[in-house]
């Protein structure tokens, strides 16, 4: 009986999700993660939803995720990139070395004149870049193995950062530079609420615009309901964001401390909030190009034709040797600005930044829905998949889980998000 | 007589010391249809992807209407008007129609963005010509059916205004029906001028759709010679024995 009754109301629900055009992996990736966040919100009373913890999450998540976006690209060319960890560390040591050093030295600005933040970037831009080709060179053009390219150069940039530093911990690195680490750079309450409406009205202008795209083709559109539903839910989702962000308010100490700063005279009274870092701001602004370019160039194209069939890509005149060398500079460019989120937040560059950063890219995407044989993955799904870690990692920090055990459990979860992946494309009929 | 359309002159190619193709010369002329025939391994399908620019010949001169042609990428055959439907199709399954019509070429927009609007809509139109059961332009190409990218690997070559068409094994994996359609088409496209280098293991089908065949053993051309003049017999004792009848009468 009750099996019947549940076969009658599936057609039902698969319609409207087919008029909504709401893809279903993304419905089930964001469940998931609303379940993990529901669950440790039981499980700490109700700490862990607070606008603090959600802050604090969406800060530690940025660098991962900034990598991760970038690992889509190299898995779905059916490679692998297991120096991004050692890759941000050199990043990072020569952003530290040359914001504190070299160009103080060798350039003789001095240390906190407005240039230095923007050339130590540049530089660490290039870095990652040049490296991150000469990986993918070796790939392309000399057919070594992804796998052992990146294994030697795991071993290598971890080392060369070593290398520059002297092993030490390079800082104080300079103010503007640490606006990028999260707490220390945010836009404030009114700043953020206008990123969001602006945001929100760009969304909507997407919408209208991909109607009218579609009609002007001749093509099917969805139904206007269906249209105005998935509008509302995503400027929902988008103000939503902004007014938990907005509610992280800033401490009275820390207020206390400057209130010029949080536009008041006096520190009686003054009230304010931190708003949306600017690394989200990075993150967010990454996540965009790289969905642009994922799916709306000929280089996106092009990733995941030969990710689909290497041979047909090559045989429709697509260099895919060229293209191997893009997609491992691309990824070295994210490394450095995955750099720049973690060493700003931390303030320093030290050792051992970015271990064991190349596994939790490669979960990232992976939980996200990229498969490693190739061709399938989406920018979106490895910031919910950077989230999802994330959330488990200091979920279960605040309800006091062993490190250990917390090991445990990431690992269980990596495997068991690829098995339901495989069981949902086995169900969907999807390849 | 005309010039010819393709001119493949002492084309020889080895792989590690084995001579996949030695000193084959072939032509084609518009609005004909010469049909490859061989044994697997004979050959044939190494001299095709010569002309399509997916190997390199080790010697041996390519022209094209009557010039001398460098063909060193599947780019270059391109730019020769040469297209190529793949036994193997090359299609990339994880992508649908459109993109894989397109790729490789794509239409972009005035920003340089892939124009996918545009895109599917050509699709659509070419489609509806060769297939018109064809509806599933959303999905990868993966979900289709053997015919069904049989007909995105055919309107590939068909959109481009190809005036070298190469077939290999078009008609491998296909049905009764699908099969007649592809037979169709190569008929229409010869109305029109185009000149088509067939392979098939299927003799009698070759007799059917071509103009002349040329028949290969062990990386040698036995022979090329016009449908009327020879029996399926004499073919067949050409990929069997490796000799031309005809030989053996003069």
């Amino acid at each position: 009986m009750s099996d019947e009754t549940a076969e009658a109301v599936k057609p039902a629900k698969r319609n409207v999700f087919k008029s909504l055009e709401i893809d279903t992996r993304l419905l089930g990736m964001i469940g998931a993660f609303l379940l993990v966040c529901i669950v440790f919100n039981l499980l700490t009373e109700g700490r862990f939803l607070t606008p603090r913890n959600v802050f604090n999450l969406t800060i530690q998540t940025v660098s991962v995720a900034i990598m991760a976006t970038g690992m889509v690209f190299v898995i779905v060319t059916r490679h692998i990139d297991l120096s991004v960890g050692a890759l941000l560390a050199t990043t990072t040591a020569v952003m530290a070395m040359t914001q504190t050093q070299w160009i103080p030295q060798m350039l003789g600005l001095e240390l906190g004149h407005p240039m230095i933040p923007w050339i130590t970037i540049l530089v660490g831009l290039l870095t990652g870049a040049l490296i991150g080709a000469f990986q993918g060179y070796l790939i392309g053009y000399q057919a070594i193995p992804a796998f052992i390219v990146t294994l030697g150069g795991l071993l290598i940039w971890r080392n060369v950062a070593w290398h520059l530093t002297d092993g030490q911990t390079i800082g104080p690195l300079n103010e503007t530079y640490l606006l990028f680490g999260g707490i220390n750079g945010t836009l404030g309450v009114f700043w953020s609420w206008a990123v969001g409406l602006a945001a929100s009205v760009a969304a909507l202008f997407a919408v209208v615009q991909g109607r009218r795209t579609k009609v002007g083709h001749g093509f099917q559109v969805k139904p206007a309901w269906a249209e105005v539903v998935v509008a509302v839910i995503i400027v929902g989702a988008i103000l939503g964001f902004v007014a938990i962000l907005n509610a992280y308010q800033v401490p009275e100490r820390v207020v206390a401390r400057d209130p010029a700063l949080y536009g008041c005279v006096d520190a009686e009274g003054c009230v304010a909030a931190y708003g949306i870092p600017y690394s989200v701001l990075l993150l967010i602004a990454v996540a965009i190009v790289m969905t642009v370019v994922a799916q709306r160039t000929r280089l996106g194209r092009y990733i995941f034709a030969t990710g689909g069939n290497p041979d047909a890509a090559e045989l429709s005149g697509i260099n895919t040797k060229f293209l191997t060398v893009k997609v491992f500079a691309i990824v070295g460019v994210l490394c450095a600005l995955g750099g720049i989120v973690a060493s700003a937040r931390l303030g320093y560059h030290t050792n051992d930044i970015g271990i064991l950063d190349e596994l939790r890219v490669i979960a990232a995407a992976v939980i996200g829905g990229t498969a490693l044989s190739g061709g399938i993955g989406t920018i979106y799904g490895a910031i919910i998949g950077a989230l999802i870690m994330q959330s488990l990692q200091s979920g279960m920090a605040m309800v006091g889980v062993d490190a250990p055990y917390q090991n445990i459990v990431v690992g269980t979860v990596l495997v068991l998000a690829v098995w339901i992946d495989i069981q949902y494309r086995k169900y969907s009929g999807a390849k | 007589m005309a010039t010819p359309l393709v001119e493949m002159k002492d084309i020889s190619i080895s792989f590690g010391g084995v001579k996949a193709v030695d000193k084959v010369s072939i032509d084609l002329y518009p609005g004909e249809v010469v049909g490859l025939l061989g044994h697997n391994g004979a050959g044939k399908s190494t001299l095709i992807k010569i002309l399509s620019g997916a190997y390199k010949m080790d010697s041996g001169e390519i022209w094209i209407e009557g010039k001398k042609a460098e063909i060193n990428s599947p780019r270059d055959s391109r730019d020769y008007n040469i297209e190529t439907i793949y036994q193997t199709l090359a299609l990339a399954d994880n992508l649908d129609a459109a993109s894989n019509l397109f790729l490789g070429r794509e239409m972009v927009t005035p920003f340089g963005f892939v124009d996918d609007g545009r895109q599917e809509a050509e699709t659509r139109k070419i489609m509806a010509r060769l297939n018109p059961n064809f509806k599933k332009l959303k999905e990868p190409v993966s979900a289709l059916s053997g015919g069904q990218r049989q007909s995105v690997a055919i309107a590939r070559a068909v959109y481009f205004k190809a005036k070298t068409l190469i077939m290999d094994e078009p008609t491998a994996a296909l049905g009764v029906h699908e099969t007649k359609m592809v037979a169709d088409l190569i008929q229409e496209l010869k109305k029109q001028g185009l000149g088509i280098f067939l392979i098939s293991h299927d003799t009698r089908e070759m007799m059917d759709l071509c103009d002349r065949v040329a028949v290969m053993k062990n990386g040698h051309l036995i022979g090329a010679e016009r449908v009327e003049d020879v029996t399926e017999d004499d073919i067949l004792s050409m990929i069997i024995m490796g000799k031309n009848p005809k030989d053996k009468a003069a």
